[in-house]
């Protein structure tokens, strides 16, 4: 049961150069936690630590946003294509400053 | 260095002086591998804010996909801060490193009769500014005017 996973440029590090790559799973979490097993460190590239996706990336099932479909608990099946963009944002707010507290850890 | 012709630079003061105080985002598109900017596309800044812009992601999509099909790539992503200097924030440096094949172009509105444009890369948290050479417009030299 293959699931095509497209890989954006920043990321194609984890998959040797790869545009696109297959996996398998019931849900966008399962089918990133399989790609994982294959492509070491992807998985931390696209899901926060508390599971979440990660707002860095953009996810798409076929053309949706899975933002509006059910995150990481999006079910995916067969023949479906899952597209991985950067997000394009930014601007003169500094808003990183919650989650850098985060990462730095107690 | 990034090298732009005038009238898109044109494009993007318009752009960033139409929708201030809110930022204004958008992108330039060229050839695959030209590092030519060409291709002039205003995008909607779904954060409607004067202090942080965001692709809507739905417009995201679509317009990687019609880079992909064209052979395109993004050359320039382009915004505006409007109270700041046009130097990357934290978050421009977050979202930037991303996007480290793309010249980060950044104006300034604040002084409304003064635009300040500059450009940069941004890779791995590091940003380095590039000089800009703006050439004129593209029209056979026969027809342009003085």
């Amino acid at each position: 049961m293959a699931i095509e996973v497209r890989i954006p440029t920043i990321l194609r590090s984890y998959t040797s150069g790869e545009r696109a790559v297959e996996g398998k799973g019931d849900t966008l979490g399962d089918l990133f936690a399989d790609l994982d097993t294959r492509h070491d460190g992807l998985r931390g590239r696209l899901v926060s630590d508390d599971g979440a996706l990660n707002r860095f990336v953009n996810v798409y099932l076929n053309d949706e946003d899975v933002r509006f479909l059910g995150g990481i608990e999006t079910p995916v099946a067969e023949g479906d294509v899952v597209t991985i963009l950067p997000a394009v944002a930014g601007g003169a707010a500094d808003k990183s400053r919650a989650a850098e507290k985060k990462s730095a850890g107690g | 260095m990034l090298r732009i012709r005038q009238d898109l630079v044109d494009a993007i003061v318009a752009h960033a002086r139409r929708d201030h105080p809110d930022e204004a985002c958008g992108v330039i598109l060229g050839p695959a591998g030209s590092d030519r900017p060409e291709r002039f596309k205003e995008m909607l800044n779904a954060a409607r804010s004067p202090t942080f812009f965001e692709f809507d992601s739905q417009d995201l999509f679509r317009l990687y996909k019609e880079v992909d099909e064209r052979d395109e790539e993004i050359v320039v992503i382009y915004h505006s801060h409007t109270a700041t200097e046009a130097y990357p924030s934290r978050t421009d440096i977050q979202f930037g490193s991303l996007s480290p094949d793309s010249h980060w172009v950044l104006v300034s509105t604040r002084d409304p009769e003064e635009i300040e444009l500059r450009s940069f890369r941004i890779r791995d948290g590091d940003v380095e500014e590039e000089p800009v050479e703006v050439v004129a417009g593209d029209a056979p030299e026969s027809l342009k005017t003085q």
